[in-house]
């Protein structure tokens, strides 16, 4: 468990919980990974040893106080541990998203000056030297996959087991200096600089401090009762906020393990394998995992077909009343505890989820539906919010009090206010730092007195205490006889359906609201199998008028959902259309951790959006689309444009 | 054309290449009347890659069962590693240290991936049958050993994800990487590709270009390969030797052989009298 003197002068860094670490837990594992079929794992003090001779290799390259280290690739404990190597020497990590593209590299490379970049493999060195004549900044690049790399140009480049070796063999010359370093940590240097996806303009650099990832993750370890013999699985993207509070900050506090899949594709073995007590993903994890366990009850046979539909529907009834410890009759327990037998044991074995205590959903709305699903199953997943500006913590739901609808209770720690306009503010230990080289945005972001505002809107519930999120502050709008206009709320709603995929909304200071939808190209896919639709391509697929039959069904159901509540009824869809391409991070329409960049999708589909209004059936279109590899093509396609059934509000528009 | 020093030479990209590791001299096969193969000669040399194109019917297979040793040529010789090389046995070839991919899969379908690729260690095998039979002994040293190696080509090829998938349930793109990964295992001297693009989408194909640039390049290996499509064969290859009609008509670097006439000829069509 966690020490009551945690916060004492010693503990004011990442190095030196990594110190503490080896010498209180030296023979336990600290990270994992799996290489060559096996996991592979380094204890703590083995952990220590190896950070320090990264460190002590970049201070022989020449890193110095203040620098900027970019750490590009999948979640390997070698790039975690450069990231604290950096710490050591008084630099400051800042980790990218591996599958940006070169160009989007080149603007946080550029944005944050790096002066050392570490690569994963050589997919991340091509992209680096693919626009490094326009970085000058760029002084030394480490990689640490090996292979490929025989041939290019080494003179600023090195393999990073190189550079550990070489610190090694130079500890006796430059380990002075890394001690000096090291002492010279504080809790107000910078930890880590983080890039947020940015819905709107250019990422920002957020400058988060060893307090605000320290304090964060010691009140959050607390919070859930987190301790060193848990498990946690390392496969969310570096660059992301989360990843680096529970991979270091948590890790470090607690002193837990991380383990790291063998490469993306093996992720769901991995999982099983590894069975982790504590995890976090976000809502199209469980979507899609879902989706997957319903298509394979689908094709199971039938005693197995009914025994899950049976327990299933028992789950459904008690289970998250077990779980929350409400009271509960003993021939339901009774039972529950038979289909734990059969059925719940042996589907979260399969899913991995075994032995979870503790799990978390964030970044978008989850559909009640799944989140009910797997609470009934006996997991305690729960919601929190956050931002990258906040390390992560704003409010998060106490085990017990967990409902699809809210995000929780404020985290230890943090005040949360709601302005008049509805946007939620807060004010924590783990407030940012400022925006690198931004001092508008972090004038206009937190306040003097350290109030950041989220640009969420959203309520407290009265009788519960629970924080409510309707929407983007700055998507709440309008629309042209004055009704409010919500639209990711409406989105949601629209998402929550397995065949929906994305959902985008208009009707800001327009007199009704329309939609784009999106179809989710597996669901519907299995849809169309079984019921004999034939389709060569997702596109013939999304303009099937069956799938637009089933899609405006779901449509209507949403907008009747949207009719019950009195404040929102304008903002029931009165036209929508099925896009002819899925959206897409690499066009610009979602950004990397695949949020809907709503400006971005107007302007380029304007053409769409003005047959919407101007009552057209059909419309012809050509798109411009990215490929993978960074080639532009199009797609052209005449989509079909349908009404959809509304509840009459104007009744109640009347009374108020 | 092939005027070459005999220690080797120094490709473009800076890479060594060594001496002959294989020659042909003079080869000559003939399937009754039909002449498959008439009076060719070059070499290969030692962690080269080495392409064999030419028009369908042109006699590349047979040339590629030839280097393999299981067509025994009527005429000429076959020198491997400096010796003269006699009629042989399948194991021996691959004892020799060659190790092959087909054009048509030839793996075991019901066998998982990994059961796949440790088959292509079978000739490093040391252990009797009863030792592994009984799992006695040295066998189980010697399994893991070899299965070290095996999880080192997966990594290398990237196939973690699909180590215990039966081989019959995987789409033919992986396939042919499970097959150079099986070939991979017997850690050839020399490896013999046929058609390793065969039906592949531009995606996969690069993804195979790039695994045997890789293993030229990690392991040394030496490579033979057919294949139909010009782009790839040129931008992979060191020396290119073409053969239309059982001939070689063209042998050089890709520049050469993308402006001998012979080669423009039999690939634009002209008429044969």
């Amino acid at each position: 468990m966690v020490e009551k003197t945690a916060t004492d002068a010693a503990l004011q860094s990442i190095p030196a919980l990594l110190a503490r670490n080896a010498a209180k837990w030296g023979a336990m594992p600290a990270y994992r990974e799996k290489e060559f079929g096996i996991w592979q794992s380094w204890t703590w003090s083995e952990t220590a040893d190896e950070v320090r001779a990264i460190a002590l290799g970049f201070l022989t390259l020449g890193l110095e106080r203040g620098d900027h280290v970019a750490i590009i690739g999948r979640n390997r404990p070698a790039l975690y541990w450069s990231m604290m190597a950096a710490q050591m020497c008084g630099a400051v990590p800042v980790p990218l998203y591996q599958d940006a593209v070169a160009e989007e590299m080149a603007y946080v490379l550029d944005h944050c000056g790096a002066r050392f970049v570490v690569c994963g493999d050589q997919e991340q060195v091509d992209k680096v030297l693919e626009v490094q004549d326009r970085l000058p900044n760029i002084h030394q690049i480490a990689y640490l996959d090996r292979r490929g790399m025989r041939k290019y140009d080494h003179s600023q480049m090195n393999a990073l087991a190189d550079v550990a070796a070489e610190g090694r063999a130079a500890h006796q010359r430059v380990g002075a200096e890394l001690d000096k370093r090291i002492a010279e940590l504080t809790f107000d240097h910078p930890c880590v600089m983080l890039y947020t996806s940015g819905t709107t303009g250019k990422p920002k650099g957020v400058v988060l401090s060893n307090r605000n990832i320290i304090m964060t993750s010691k009140n959050s370890a607390e919070f859930d009762h987190l301790r060193q013999t848990d498990e946690v699985l390392a496969y969310l993207p570096m660059a992301w906020v989360g990843d680096f509070i529970f991979s270091i900050g948590q890790a470090l506090w607690t002193g837990f393990t991380v383990n790291c899949p063998e490469n993306a594709s093996t992720m769901m073995n991995d999982l099983r394998e590894i069975g982790p007590t504590y995890f976090f993903a976000p809502p199209r994890v469980f979507e899609g995992q879902l989706t997957n366990v319903m298509i394979r009850m689908e094709d199971a046979g039938k005693l197995k077909k009914r025994m899950f539909d049976h327990y299933m529907a028992l789950a459904r009834r008690v289970g998250p009343a077990i779980l929350d410890g409400k009271p509960v009759s003993a021939m339901d327990r009774l039972r529950y505890r038979l289909g734990d037998i059969f059925v719940y044991g042996p589907l979260k074995n399969t899913l991995g989820y075994s032995r979870i205590r503790v799990g978390y959903t964030a970044g978008e709305a989850i559909g009640p539906e799944i989140f009910d699903f797997y609470r009934s199953l006996g997991i305690n997943l729960k919601q929190l919010y956050g931002q990258t500006e906040a390390s992560v913590f704003i409010t998060q739901q106490p085990d017990g009090q967990v409902r699809s609808d809210t995000v929780g209770v404020p985290s230890p720690g943090v005040e949360v206010r709601i302005a008049d306009n509805g946007e939620v503010f807060y004010r924590s230990p783990g407030t940012f730092v400022e925006y690198y080289k931004n001092a508008e945005s972090t004038a206009s972001t937190k306040d003097a007195e350290g109030w950041v505002a989220t640009g969420d809107a959203g309520f407290f519930e009265e009788d519960t205490g629970h924080l409510r999120i309707i929407d983007r502050a700055k998507d709440v709008g309008k629309m042209a006889d004055g009704r409010l206009f919500a639209p990711k709320y409406v989105e949601n709603k629209l998402k929550f359906y397995p065949n929906i995929l994305e959902a985008v909304v208009f009707g800001a200071g327009r007199e009704m609201c329309t939609a784009f939808i999106n179809i989710d190209l597996t669901a519907v896919g299995n849809w169309a199998e079984r019921n004999n639709i034939a389709y060569s391509s997702y596109q013939e697929l999304a303009a099937h008028p069956k799938v637009y039959e089933m899609i405006q069904g779901h449509v209507e159901e949403v907008n009747r959902s949207v009719a019950a509540d009195p404040m929102l009824s304008g903002c029931q869809i009165h036209r929508f259309l099925i896009l002819h391409k899925e959206l897409d991070a690499d066009d610009g329409e979602l950004t990397r951790t695949r949020k809907v960049r709503r400006n971005i999708i107007a302007e380029k589909f304007a053409d769409l959006i003005d047959a919407l209004y101007a009552g057209k059936d059909q419309i012809y279109t050509e798109t411009e689309v990215t490929y993978e590899d960074g080639r532009k093509g199009s797609i052209k396609a005449t989509l079909t444009l349908r009404d959809a059934a509304v509840v009459d509000g104007q009744k109640r528009m009347a009374a108020e | 054309m092939n005027q070459m020093n005999p220690e080797g030479y120094t490709t473009a990209d800076g890479r060594k290449i060594g001496p002959v590791l294989m020659e042909m001299k003079n080869i000559t096969l003939r399937f009754g009347g039909v002449k498959a193969i008439t009076d060719i000669s070059f070499d290969i040399r030692e962690g080269e890659i080495r392409a064999i194109i030419g028009p369908n019917g042109a006699g590349k297979s047979s040339m590629l069962n030839v280097i393999s040793g299981f067509y025994v040529p009527q005429e000429g010789e076959v020198w491997f590693k400096g010796y003269k090389r006699g009629p042989m046995k399948p194991y021996q070839v691959a004892r020799l240290g060659i190790a092959r991919t087909f054009q048509n899969i030839a793996l075991f379908d019901g066998m998982s991936v990994l059961d796949n690729i440790m088959t292509g260690r079978l000739t490093l095998m040391n252990s009797g049958l009863m030792a592994q039979a009984m799992w006695w002994g040295t066998a189980e040293k010697e399994e893991t050993a070899h299965r070290e190696k095996v999880e080192k080509i997966i990594d290398f090829l990237e196939i973690q994800a699909i180590r215990k998938t039966p081989v019959g349930r995987l789409p033919y793109g992986l396939k042919k990487r499970v097959e150079l990964a099986r070939a991979l295992a017997a850690e050839p001297k020399l490896l013999l590709l046929d058609e390793p693009m065969a039906g592949m989408n531009v995606e996969e194909k690069e993804d195979m270009c790039r695994f045997i640039l890789d293993v030229n390049d990690e392991f040394g290996t030496t490579i033979a390969l057919i294949e139909h499509d010009m782009g790839v064969v040129m931008d992979l290859s060191d020396r290119v030797v073409v053969m239309d009609y059982g001939k070689k008509i063209g042998d050089g670097t890709p520049d050469e052989v993308r402006n001998n006439p012979d080669v423009i000829n039999a690939y634009l069509g002209v008429s044969h009298d």
